[in-house]
């Protein structure tokens, strides 16, 4: 009897103290590529979204962030199966989402069926997700792949002397959109692309695509990432592949580069280009890779934060930032929010970020040559960078839609 | 061999010309309108080797599955999981050791003790029961991926090929004639061919063993008839348990042989057993050679499917799959 009535004013003083300290709370849902082919990815997005709410601290005004985080594998189903779930079980009022391009694709689709709530893009990079019939509620604080690509062709050709460039990449719009900046500046300034092979994502054995890769070109482009890049690298070096390599954003990478074993000597030296370089002098960058660095211990991180890490602390900055300014007010369908978020201008680690009409970055770019440390840790190292990269590569919009969106074989190696 | 030719004339000549020409495409100097047509002779080698030495690691993963089925009727969903388990162990010693030789024994031992619990903790609490075994091992196989993602992380890991074995190696076959007349040899990457090697060394062994020894005879009695076999004083228990320790151990290595040519990281466990489950069905439920020609065919499969067909190369393997279970459900050499 006494235990029981004990018990009952404890549950009581529980309910009371539940009401008295009650505060609203803003619930965010967060995806990440957790399983799969880009799992690293993820992990290191995830990363840089904490340092974030370290460093930026999780209030806005009175109100509390709340997060949900939920894992997808990289394909346009498993988004879409976590963004729904996350709406419609955990009741997120903003998404912070997806991670990788065809994800991201979808994920715009779907924000149309809910236009009321407001959609960060998290870190993909498929051109598609902005450029074609974009939401209006979808924004993205990260440039596309194309954009990321700035610079690297005309480094190749005029630089490094390279005339002649065969491309491997995954099969899927991200590197699509990869391959096309690249192609798109390489043929520009008078090289060619000889061939171009695709892999199915999650590829574990490439001993044939090495195979088959030309001899008679003077570099080889990768456009690989997470666990297929390193299997390539692998089987690589077991090959004797000797080639000048080119790689692409997320094969030029903390993720990769940081990867246990041997094999990932052979991209000492290579160029790449990318929406960050590991070594850059820029106190804010600088500062960037300390917090990161402090909010995690050594063995559970990268020596420096990944491309994916930079995106998802740049996109979880815009949310807060946005939601500051309009003190967290999600009245009217969030209409305060998407019209501060439209306006931000983001001083993000890796160079000023605003948003176009359709609510894509427009921001800084970054050629890089990997370098090794001394202590054989690889690092990127800033070459060039390119202020100002938005998502028609400085060509005027009516040229630029007659290339066609970014596919197998688009775009065509010839000038524009 | 004679018994097919004289039931399937048919069938036999369309298999002995298929044998000649595939003899011919790799031994012949490619004349160049076929070099145009289909791309190098290179290339079309190495996908050839590619597919054969991936055969053979699929092969070590199958052999012990379907080794397991045919005794005892457990379908092990966790062989996957006793795959990439073995793999981190042999990461994990060749990480401390620096040896690669010493990695493939502990992982070899690690996975057939797991192995042994399974068998003794499991499946010997619901014998015969295919439907709850079924359940508990896809179960099993979740916590298992859940237990390595918590210890291992989503990170991948390679195990470093010794330095004796990096590189590429001089075949003799030619694969072009430079203008010179000088000859083009194949290069081939070694590492690729020990593990073929040591595929082909351990099936051997393992039919020997079956087929010559009182033990083989025992498991070959047990797979045509378990309970007569136990009437007459085996004790079948241990039996199980040694096949399902020899079993899973080959996953093991088989994990250590993933490890070094390809990477681990969690999704693996699945993968290895899809292959698996593809290539027993191919091959033939509890046939060891049906393993061997069914992971040599899905392993060609997939690197000339990749290849030449690249779009398509991940519909390949199932339609070979579509096919053999529309036409022969039971599997190419099983027995009726």
């Amino acid at each position: 009897m006494l235990k029981g009535s004990v018990g009952l004013i404890a549950l009581g003083s529980l309910l009371l103290s539940g009401t008295a300290f009650a505060q609203e709370k803003i619930k965010v849902g967060v995806t990440a590529t957790l399983e799969g082919t880009y799992t690293v990815l993820g992990e290191d997005g995830i990363r840089g979204f904490q340092t974030a709410l370290n460093t930026l601290g999780k209030k806005v005004g009175d109100k509390e962030l709340e997060f949900v985080i939920a894992s997808t594998d990289a394909t346009p189903d498993s988004a879409v199966r976590a963004v729904r779930k996350l709406i419609e079980q955990d009741k997120v009022q903003i998404l912070l989402s997806p991670l990788s391009g065809d994800e991201g694709i979808a994920v715009k689709n779907f924000a149309k069926t809910h236009p009321e709530l407001t959609f960060i893009n998290a870190a993909s990079g498929a051109q598609e997700t902005t450029y074609v019939d974009p939401a209006p509620n979808f924004f993205r604080y990260n440039m596309d792949g194309a954009q990321w690509q700035v610079g690297l062709g005309k480094y190749a050709y005029e630089t490094k002397g390279y005339r002649k460039i065969a491309t491997v990449g995954e099969d899927y719009s991200f590197i699509y959109t990869q391959v096309f900046g690249l192609v798109l500046e390489f043929c520009g300034a008078g090289g060619q692309v000889t061939n171009r092979q695709w892999v199915p994502l999650g590829t574990k054995d490439f001993a044939s695509v090495i195979a088959a890769l030309p001899d008679d070109v003077d570099a080889i482009y990768l456009g690989l990432g997470g666990a297929d890049a390193v299997n390539f690298l692998n089987q690589y070096q077991q090959a004797g592949g000797k080639a000048h390599l080119m790689g692409g954003s997320i094969m030029i990478d903390q993720t990769i580069l940081s990867s246990k074993g041997s094999a990932k000597n052979a991209l000492i030296g290579t160029i790449a280009a990318s929406g960050q370089a590991d070594t850059w002098e820029d106190p804010a960058w600088q500062k960037f890779v300390k917090a990161y660095q402090d909010s995690f211990p050594p063995n559970k991180r990268f020596p420096s934060p990944s491309l994916l890490a930079t995106n998802y602390y740049g996109s979880t900055m815009a949310l807060i930032l946005g939601l500051r300014q309009v003190n967290g007010d999600l009245s009217n369908n969030q209409a305060k929010l998407k019209e501060a978020l439209a306006k931000i201008e983001l001083d993000a680690p890796n160079g000023k970020i605003k948003l176009d009409s359709n609510r894509q970055a427009i921001g800084t770019n970054f050629v890089t040559e990997v370098v090794d440390d001394g202590k054989g840790a690889l690092f990127s190292k800033v070459v060039k960078v390119i202020p100002n990269v938005n998502q028609t590569l400085g060509y005027d919009p009516a040229v630029f839609a007659k290339i066609g969106l970014p596919s197998r074989t688009v775009p065509e190696c010839k000038k524009y | 061999m004679t018994r097919f030719i004289e039931r399937h004339p048919a069938w036999a000549l369309i298999a002995i010309i298929a044998v000649a020409v595939l003899i011919w495409l790799v031994f012949a100097i490619w004349p160049p309108g076929l070099e145009q047509a289909i791309g190098r002779k290179r290339v079309f080698l190495n996908a050839v080797f590619n597919g054969i030495t991936l055969g053979g690691l699929y092969f070590l993963v199958a052999s012990g599955f379907t080794l397991i089925f045919g005794l005892m009727r457990n379908v092990n969903l966790a062989h996957g999981s006793l795959y990439l388990f073995g793999g981190y162990i042999g990461y994990a010693i060749s990480a401390w050791t620096g040896s690669w030789i010493l990695s493939f024994i502990v992982a070899f031992i690690a996975a057939a003790l797991v192995g042994v619990i399974l068998q003794i903790v499991v499946f010997r609490r619901m014998e015969g029961q295919d439907l709850r075994q079924t359940m508990v091992t896809i179960g099993l196989s979740i916590v298992f991926a859940d237990l390595m993602l918590w210890v291992f992380g989503g990170d991948f890991y390679q195990i470093p090929t010794p330095s004796w074995l990096i590189g590429p190696v001089q075949m003799p076959l030619v694969t072009a004639v430079k203008s010179s007349g000088e000859p083009v040899y194949l290069q081939y990457p070694l590492v690729r061919l020990a593990i073929f090697a040591a595929s082909c060394v351990i099936g051997i062994a393992m039919w020997l063993a079956l087929n010559r020894t009182r033990i083989g005879m025992i498991v070959r009695a047990g797979v045509d008839d378990r309970d007569i076999l136990a009437a007459t004083g085996v004790r079948i228990q241990l039996v199980f348990v040694l096949v399902f320790a020899l079993g899973a151990g080959l996953a093991g290595i088989a994990g250590v042989v993933g490890g070094t040519f390809q990477s681990l990281s969690p999704g693996e466990d699945t993968r290895f057993l899809l292959a698996s489950l593809v290539v027993v069905i191919v091959g033939g439920m509890g046939s060891i050679p049906g393993a061997a020609l069914g992971a040599v065919i899905i392993g060609l499969a997939e690197q000339l499917g990749s290849v030449y067909i690249p779009t398509y190369a991940i519909v390949v393997t199932f339609l070979i799959m579509v096919l053999v279970l529309a036409l022969r459900p039971q599997g190419l050499l099983a027995r009726r």
